[in-house]
């Protein structure tokens, strides 16, 4: 089996609050992403997984830092890493981000062919201007944009899912080994979201990213996007597995309370009451004793909240559940 | 929020700048015989270490002028801010709240306001009374046509304020407009018209040295204003009087100056988008 | 819903302009329909098709540029008694943080609220009443005891605008995307307690959602909003099964859904592994 493009081995960020508090953001989170794979992190807000994704960047920038644990990419290993290094060899190369929100992160005083200029030189492509612009045109041709309008066009002459195609677009000019989409498409409508998400699969099938790592907090869409998802719960993953395992086959007991509160327009599903959970994740700020998820946790038992249970293999995925 | 824009270098300039002309203007009539009656020399007697600033055309001495004359330029200047805020906000956040008819009548009567020179109203007032031109007249004027600027910029703030939530959900609570607009909308503007209101007093202080320069001042003080005039009537340049002229206009300029810097520090801590 | 039951809302042509000239906007477009008693009535559209500002023509916060929308069979249009019809429609809004000012603790705006209502209530009677409303969406008095917005949790400022219709009452509630800023699973105890209080209080609703889901699951009729205008109506089913209107047939092609089919995928993904 080839080597993963993105290790994670037993990361732990944290943040420093203004009165020098530490928040463990982030606790022992662990994955491999292969070529071709799409890992969907779902998760309440709060959760953690920006700052994961952050950290699979290696941008800990204070208030944020590095705890434990060792990111690599292609075996190159960003931990450590200045930022100057980081923003000439690995992002926009080897990973990149696609924000939320990045449709309106265009610079709206230059042309879209600039920016993407920027973008190119920003990360140390020294090529030659004409060969940039030629490689520019072919590479928007090929998302379906058309190249001569909209490379010369202001963000504001643009609609939405245009623009969210240039970012896509931008971003992944350098072919990138990981993207990381952050709620790509939620400030979308439903046909042109369609039309965003058959963009990213199309680049993927011609290789041109390497692999993705997926965050919605929509779980339908999640189950059509994600290949493999992990569902991130107070800064760790409770359960890891693949889309079918972890949506129709849950086992912990926070996955059954997502999937269960998923409002899906099917038929049939009108009289299935959704779940809901009570309560609110634990403040990070804290050391907690036994399973993060106890307070809440409808099947929890007496002992759920002074043993601290690992990550253990359950049904074919990983479980983060003493009694899964 | 306060924190950053303490430590803010441009506030701590501005502010130094102008406490100090305040503490330029408080301070030595409490340790010092400051005596604007009485002559203490010949005139334009240039700077010694007894008088700091020489004598004036008529013999004064110049420094004990030249305080007196910040105070009322100090004065006139809060005046004159505070009347035109006050005018400018509530004629400003009424219109920009009710929209329609109101928002037409106010914004057309703004304009009306705007349009006219400003100097040359004053300049006609100020000529126009010829007994009574205290310096709190000559200031009331200037506040009740200054005050444009700012009923404009209000009534942006609060037109935009009047399609928040909030505001909506007061008006379905069956709330008034002027309860609305007390609770509701100035709170949200507070820091803005403070803004405002350093803005207006610098143009108070300009106007009010504007006038005096002309010889339409005050009869009954001296201020910054008056004392340039007072200097060009005496050919203080020719005689190479500097220090009948250059101390006032340099202290116009600095609480100018000062007050714009603190405005546009305010300015950059408060609207979080200007920040880096 | 049974024949019989009288109709509360009844919107004929309704339309809302905005601007003028070569930027005119028609954000709701000649829009009729007739809403019954205790319906529940989802209108449901992209951001953009209309339905925000459908929700404050109803809610009276902006006047119909042309149409008639009748309450209880009363035309709005040359009525004047705001009070007594806020007395019996209300809302609750999208963000519940900007719902609220900023400046003044949240218990005294929640008081505030008493402004509205016809019999004037004693000091004590109004704090009993506001206990009563806190408890009734799980929140203890004190939790929230001299407290500015910015100090609660968005899920708590949520219920405190549920808490807010508790204490008035309304027969009518027009709820704009109440959901959208919550996460999925407090999204339920949200609409867990709006289906409370529509059954103590014998309330119609009208839902204002981007999510069919949500729609599906709690309406009883749906209204679909495209470009400004009406383009479907019917029961859920109806609409889902059967919809008339082309537009509502690719709405519903587009949307993901768990147990059809998406994107067609060639090849390296999918379960596996």
């Amino acid at each position: 089996m080839t080597e993963p493009i993105l290790r994670v081995n037993n990361l732990s960020l944290y943040y420093l609050t203004r009165f020098n508090e530490k928040v463990k953001a982030v606790d022992g989170v662990s994955f491999d992403l292969n070529q071709g794979q799409i890992l969907g992190i779902a998760g309440e807000s709060g959760c953690g997984k920006s700052t994961l994704v952050n950290g699979c960047m290696g941008l800990t920038i204070p208030p944020l830092f590095h705890g434990e644990g060792e990111v690599a990419i292609d075996g190159e290993n960003l931990v450590g890493m200045t930022i100057e290094e980081n923003r000439f060899k690995i992002l926009g190369r080897k990973i990149c981000m696609i924000p939320q929100g990045a449709l309106n992160s265009l610079n709206p005083t230059r042309r879209i062919k600039d920016l993407a200029m920027d973008m190119m030189v920003s990360h140390g492509e020294n090529a030659d201007k004409k060969e940039i612009a030629e490689r520019l045109r072919e590479r928007f041709f090929k998302i379906g944009l058309q190249a001569d309008k909209v490379l010369e066009a202001f963000p504001v002459e643009l609609p939405a899912g245009t623009k969210q195609r240039v970012v896509i677009g931008i971003s992944t000019l350098l072919n990138p080994r990981v993207v990381i989409a952050d709620e790509p498409t939620s400030a979308l409508d439903v046909s042109t979201q369609k039309a965003v998400i058959k963009l990213l699969f199309d680049l993927m099938e011609a290789e041109i990213i390497g692999s993705m790592i997926f965050i919605t907090h929509e779980l339908p869409l999640l189950r059509h996007v994600a290949s493999h998802i992990a569902i991130m719960y107070a800064g760790q993953f409770v359960e890891v597995g693949t889309t079918q395992q972890v949506v129709f086959e849950s086992c912990h007991p926070y996955t059954k309370a997502l999937m269960g509160a998923m409002l899906s327009a099917e038929v049939g599903q009108r009289h299935r009451k959704p779940v809901y959970l009570e309560g609110a994740p634990p403040n990070l700020k804290n050391e907690i004793q036994g399973c993060r998820f106890a307070e809440r946790c409808p099947s929890a038992r007496p002992n759920c909240k002074s043993i601290f249970p690992p990550l253990r293999p359950v049904a074919g995925r990983q479980v983060r559940c003493a009694y899964a | 929020m306060l924190i950053s824009l303490l430590k803010n270098p441009a506030f701590i300039l501005g502010m130094g700048l102008f406490i100090g002309t305040l503490a330029l203007a408080i301070f030595p009539p409490l340790f010092m015989n400051l005596d604007t009656i009485n002559r203490v020399g010949p005139p334009f007697q240039p700077p010694s270490s007894q008088f700091f600033l020489g004598t004036d055309q008529m013999g004064l001495d110049m420094f004990a002028i030249l305080v007196a004359g910040l105070k009322s330029s100090l004065y006139a200047g809060f005046l004159a801010g505070i009347i035109a805020t006050t005018l400018g906000t509530l004629i400003g956040v009424y219109g920009g709240y009710k929209g329609g008819l109101v928002d037409d009548l106010l914004t057309s009567a703004t304009n009306i306001f705007l349009v006219i020179p400003n100097l040359i109203v004053l300049i006609l007032l100020s000529a126009s009374i010829k007994d009574g031109r205290s310096l709190t007249l000559i200031s009331v004027i200037i506040g009740c046509t200054t005050w444009t600027w700012t009923a404009r910029a209000v009534r942006a703030q609060s037109a935009s304020l009047r399609s928040r939530d909030h505001v909506n959900l007061a008006r379905i609570n069956g709330f008034g407009t002027f309860t609305i607009v007390m609770k509701h909308i100035l709170p949200y503007l507070l820091s803005y018209v403070f803004m405002v209101f350093i803005l207006q007093t610098a143009s108070g202080i300009l106007a009010e040295a504007s006038i005096s320069m002309l010889g339409l001042g005050p009869y009954d003080t001296v201020s910054l204003g008056k004392i340039l005039y007072e200097s060009k009537k005496s050919e203080a340049l020719i005689d190479g009087a500097w220090w009948a002229f250059v101390p006032a206009m340099v202290l116009i300029t600095v609480m100018v100056f000062a007050l714009y810097v603190i405005n546009t520090s305010m300015e950059s801590v408060f609207n979080p988008r200007l920040r880096k | 819903m049974p024949n019989g039951t009288p109709v509360i809302f009844e919107a004929k042509a309704l339309s809302k302009t905005f601007g003028n000239g070569i930027h005119k906007l028609k954000a709701v477009d000649e829009v009729s329909f007739k809403i019954h008693e205790q319906e529940v009535v989802s209108i449901v559209g992209e951001s953009g098709c209309g339905k925000t500002v459908l929700a404050k023509l109803l809610l009276r916060l902006e006047k119909p540029t042309s149409g008639d929308l009748l309450f209880r069979g009363k035309s709005l249009l040359k009525d004047r008694d705001y009070l007594s019809y806020w007395r019996q429609v209300q809302t609750v809004f999208q963000d519940p943080f900007s719902a609220f000012n900023q400046f003044y603790t949240i218990r005294s705006q929640l008081k505030s609220s008493f402004h509205l209502l016809e019999t004037q209530v004693s000091d004590r009677e109004m704090e009993q009443r506001v206990d009563e409303a806190l408890l009734a969406v799980n929140i203890k008095p004190n939790e929230i005891e001299g407290k500015y917005p910015f100090e609660l949790s968005g899920g708590q400022m949520q219920r405190m605008l549920l808490a807010r219709v508790f204490i008035l009452r309304p027969k009518v509630l027009i709820a704009d995307e109440p959901t959208s800023m919550v996460d999925a699973s407090s999204r339920s105890s949200i609409l867990d307690y709006l289906l409370k209080l529509k059954q103590e209080l014998n309330m119609t609703i009208v839902f204002i959602t981007h999510d069919i889901g949500l729609a599906y699951y709690i309406s009883d009729s749906i209204y679909i909003m495209h470009h400004g205008k009406l383009i479907e109506q019917g029961t859920p089913d109806d609409v889902m099964l059967h919809p008339k209107d082309i537009v509502t047939r690719k709405l519903l092609e587009d949307i993901p859904q768990l147990h059809k089919s998406w994107i067609p995928r060639g090849g390296t993904h999918e379960s596996a592994s």
